[in-house]
This record gives C-alpha cells, structure tokens and sequence, in this order.
C-alpha cells in the first residue's frame, strides 16, 4: 500500500502541493488528473524523492520510498529526454539494471532475460539495434515502458505516458497496465486527458494543488469537481 | 613523399608534440563525448578561460601554475552553479559574466602581483605544442589512462545518467556526484591542453573530434572510438601542417579539425547534408517516374 498523508511541498517558493493525503492499495491501478500547474509532477517527484517534502509522510508497504528505490519504476515526461542522445533501445532498457548490478560489474545473464523478455512484451525486441532516435513517439515510449518492465518493481509511476503515442502503444500500454495490476503491482499513472481513457483506471486522484477528488471515475468526473480544478469552461465541456 | 613523413620526426621537439598530440587527440574526444551529449560545450568555454585567474596566484604561492589553473577552472564552475541555482539569471548570461570576470581578475593579478608579470598570457591563450617537455607528455600520458580507466568503471552508471538525469536519480543514483566528477573531468583535460593548444582553442580540440563522430556513429562508447582516431589525426596532420607552413600548431590542429567536421557534416552516410539531398533528389525522380508509370497506365 502506498500512503500519502498530510503532503505539502513548496517548489521555487510557491506552494506546490498543499495537504494533500491518500492511500493507494496494492494491485491497484491509479490516475492522478488535474490542470497544467496543478502539481500532478511534483507530487510523483516527490514520492520518488527528486524534490523535498516541505511536511507530511510519504510511505510504501510500511517504508519510506527513498530506501526502496530498487522497487520503483519511473518513466519520466518524455520531454525531459534528448532523444538525439546516441544509444540504443537496448542500452536504454538495460539502464534499468544499472544500480542492481552496482558499480564495477557487468549486467548479468539474469539482467540481459529481463531485458529481453521486456523489449518481447511491448514488440520492440525486433529494433533493439535501432537509435532511439530513429524511433516514432510510440515506439520511444514503448521502449521507456519496457525499462520500467525490467526493473520488476513494484511500484510504478508513469508521468504522462499517453503523450505523442499511436493507437497500436496505446493500447499496449492498457494491456500491460492490467498485467501489472493483476500481478499484484501498484501504478500511478498522470493522464493529461480527462476523455475516455480514465476507465481503466481503479481509482482516480483529481489534483489542484490541493486533492479535490478521489474515488471511480464516477465519483471524481462530475461538474462541480472539474470546475474546482479547471474553473468553470473546461467543466461544461467534460461533464 | 615520405620524406616529407620522416624529416620532422628526427626531431626531438616534433617527436614531443607528436606524442603529446595523439595523447591529447585520445582525452579530449573520450571527455568530449560527454560534453556534447551534455551540452557543457559552453561551459567548457567559460572554464576554458577562466583557469587564467589562478595562473598569478598560483605563481605567486609557489604551486605549479596547472594546480592553479585547475582550482580557478573549479571554482569558476562553482561560481556558475551557485548563481543559477540561487537567482533567476540564466545559464548563459552567468557563464559570459564569470569568464570574462575571471579573465580580467587574471590579467589584474598577472600586473600586479609581485613577480606574476613573467607569466606569458599570450603563450596561456594560444599554446605552442612545439615548446611542450618530456615531463608535460608524461603527465597527460598519465591524465589521458586514468581518464580511459575511470570511464571503463563507470560507463554504464554516467551513461544512463547523462542520458536520463531525473530516471538515474529516481533510482537512487548520486547523481551529483557524476555532475561534479565531469566537470572536473573536463577542468583537468583543458588544463592539459592548456599548454598545447591554449584557452582559446582548447574547446575545440574537446568539441570537434566528437561532433564529427556524432554525426556517423551511433552510440556513445563509439563517438569515443571514432572521435579519439579523428581527434589524435587532427592533431598528427596540424602539426605538420604547422611545421611546414610556419604557423601556430594550435589554431592547425583546430582547423584540421573543423575539416573532418565538414567533411562528416555534408558526407556522413547517415545524416550527411549532401547525403540526404542526394537522396531527396532520387525519391522525387522515383516519385516523377511513379506518376509517368501510372498516367501511362491510365492511358
């Protein structure tokens, strides 16, 4: 179970996130909606420990989430990559393994299965030689989402991965999302769209700065939410 | 033909700067590949340049003006970090400000520190591989394994943080301290070049080798291959151009250089300019040939 209580997280001297508080079982399958600027990022940032926690306790399966680094997965906005970077799909899917095989050793046979077998599941094995750059948006993210596969985590945070992506990794993404939670993982998944796509998910976080909403879909998407987190157009044209 | 091979190496000087060169053509392109998949090449500048404020200091304290040179090129970078991560000025006016400050501290402290006025500033802006001793070939020998050393350690752990710095620290990674050990990296190859190339070319001799080998490889550990045989040819073939056209070696090597960049940047098999036009050009003759195909089809 991931627990959130009480978070409050200042960000370049502004309040990021205010207070906010939540619990996510384990096996469940978790998206956290809310405007541009509503601290949907920094909130996942700060459970990974990239940004401090000004207050509150941040904990997963009883610990906090900076000793379980090794159990996380992260696959970070893809705009934060230079995807002119020289390397391979398959040097960026072993990145993966980077800190479990530690300092001075080589990936193990176990490590390069993993690999492999992850690279098979999204169908990107084939282009393993390939440059990510030379890659389309979806495969890039197939790519990034077969790193997060290697890890075997336990807990997986996805920032945005629907951006730029065609229909075909959409729905690999979906299929792989309900193998995840049905092995018993846990996700946390930003969505930047409020359309039909929010209906894979368990449970939905609806976030401006402070947490508006929680709970189905249902009980999340209704007029008077979306209008406390997006002010009242965007509400008329969602609800 | 092979004479004109053969005759600079009964020199001893030009045997010197031989070696000195395919040493140096090796260390900047290894350190140089990070710095372009970092986008430090800017920073290396402003580093590059501000060396020269130790230079007084250390003359004045009696260390070796390369311990000097290394502690301003470190403080420098220090100085940048702490301006753009406590104030809203950005990355690139910060780095103007410091090297031309740390330059005009150098050239104040040079005319007046006692005794400092003996160090040549023009010999620290320009080089002259020619002048380089035994001793200087046997330190960057040393410089250039360690470095080859530390990035075989370490390869996998500043691969995947210099190319996903947010996932490497999500994953628990120190990731300042490789941020810190490139940029001292970098310091310490361009106070090893200093004497060779000098401040003003030495970014050159980091950037260009492995921006040539950029643009025809692809990935990082072969930009190092390819950049460090471009980068120790450059050196090779400027240095006798140098020789025999009595010019600066520095600014030949630099230009060698920018050659094979030119040549890689219009002819690369895989992005060349002139490749891809030669082949815009044969897919509208296949398009012009297709059309006909089919008008005579219809006909």
């Amino acid at each position: 179970m991931l627990e959130i209580q009480n978070l409050s997280i200042d960000y370049r001297g502004t309040r990021a996130v205010h207070n906010v508080s939540f619990c996510v079982p384990t096996g469940q399958l978790v998206g956290i909606i809310g405007p541009n600027g509503a601290g949907k990022s920094t909130l996942v940032e700060a459970i990974l420990n990239l940004v401090p926690v000004t207050q509150g306790v941040i904990r997963f399966k009883g610990m906090p989430v900076k000793r379980q680094l090794l159990k996380t997965a992260y696959v970070p906005q893809r705009s934060l990559i230079d995807w002119d970077y020289p390397v391979t799909v398959w040097n960026v899917v072993m990145m993966a393994q980077t800190i479990q095989t530690g300092l001075f050793r080589g990936f193990s046979r176990q490590a390069r299965y993993q690999a492999q077998a992850a690279l098979e599941r999204v169908g990107m094995y084939e282009l393993r030689h390939r440059s990510i750059g030379e890659l389309s948006g979806g495969q890039q993210q197939r790519v990034f989402l077969a790193r997060a596969l290697a890890k075997e985590a336990d807990l997986l945070i996805f920032d945005e991965p629907f951006t730029a992506v065609d229909r075909k990794t959409e729905d690999i993404i979906f299929e792989i999302f309900q193998e995840l939670r049905a092995a018993g993982k846990t996700l946390l998944v930003i969505n930047h769209d409020l359309g039909d796509s929010l209906a894979i998910y368990d449970q939905l976080l609806l976030l401006n700065k402070r947490l508006i909403a929680q709970g189905a879909r249902h009980e999340v998407v209704t007029s008077d939410n979306l209008e406390r987190a997006y002010g009242r157009g965007l509400a008329r044209v969602f609800a | 033909m092979m004479d004109l091979i053969i005759e600079p190496l009964s020199l001893a000087f030009m045997q010197r700067a031989l070696m000195l060169g395919i040493v140096l053509g090796v260390l900047c392109a290894i350190v140089g590949s990070y710095m372009i998949v970092q986008q430090m090449g800017m920073l290396a500048h402003a580093i590059s340049h501000s060396v020269m404020a130790g230079l007084p200091i250390a003359y004045v304290v009696g260390v070796a003006l390369s311990v000097g040179a290394l502690v301003a090129g470190v403080i420098s970078a220090l100085v940048l970090y702490l301006i753009e991560s406590r104030s809203r000025v950005k990355t690139d006016a910060a780095m103007a400000l410091i090297l031309t400050s740390f330059v005009a501290l150098g050239v104040t402290l040079v005319s007046i520190l006692p005794g400092a006025n003996r160090i040549d500033l023009v010999h620290i802006l320009f080089g002259n591989i020619l002048g380089v001793t035994m001793k200087e070939v046997w330190w960057s020998f040393a410089v250039a394994v360690a470095g080859i050393i530390l990035v075989r350690l370490f390869y996998k752990e500043l691969l995947f943080y210099t190319f996903d710095p947010k996932g490497a620290r999500a994953s628990g990674m120190p990731v300042h301290w490789y941020d810190a050990s490139l940029i001292v990296a970098m310091t310490v190859t361009i106070v090893v070049c200093l004497p060779t190339v000098g401040a003003l070319l030495v970014v050159a001799l980091l950037v260009a080798p492995a921006v040539t080998a950029y643009l025809l490889v692809k990935e990082l550990h072969q930009i190092m291959w390819v950049g460090s045989f471009i980068g120790s040819l450059s050196s090779v073939i400027g240095m006798y151009l140098s020789y025999y056209l009595d010019a600066p070696s520095g600014a030949t090597i630099v230009l060698v250089a920018f050659c094979f960049f030119c040549l890689a940047f219009f002819l690369s098999p895989s992005e060349g300019l002139l490749v891809s036009l030669w082949r815009q050009y044969k897919r509208s003759k296949f398009v012009e040939a297709d059309e006909l195909l089919k008008m005579s089809g219809e006909r």
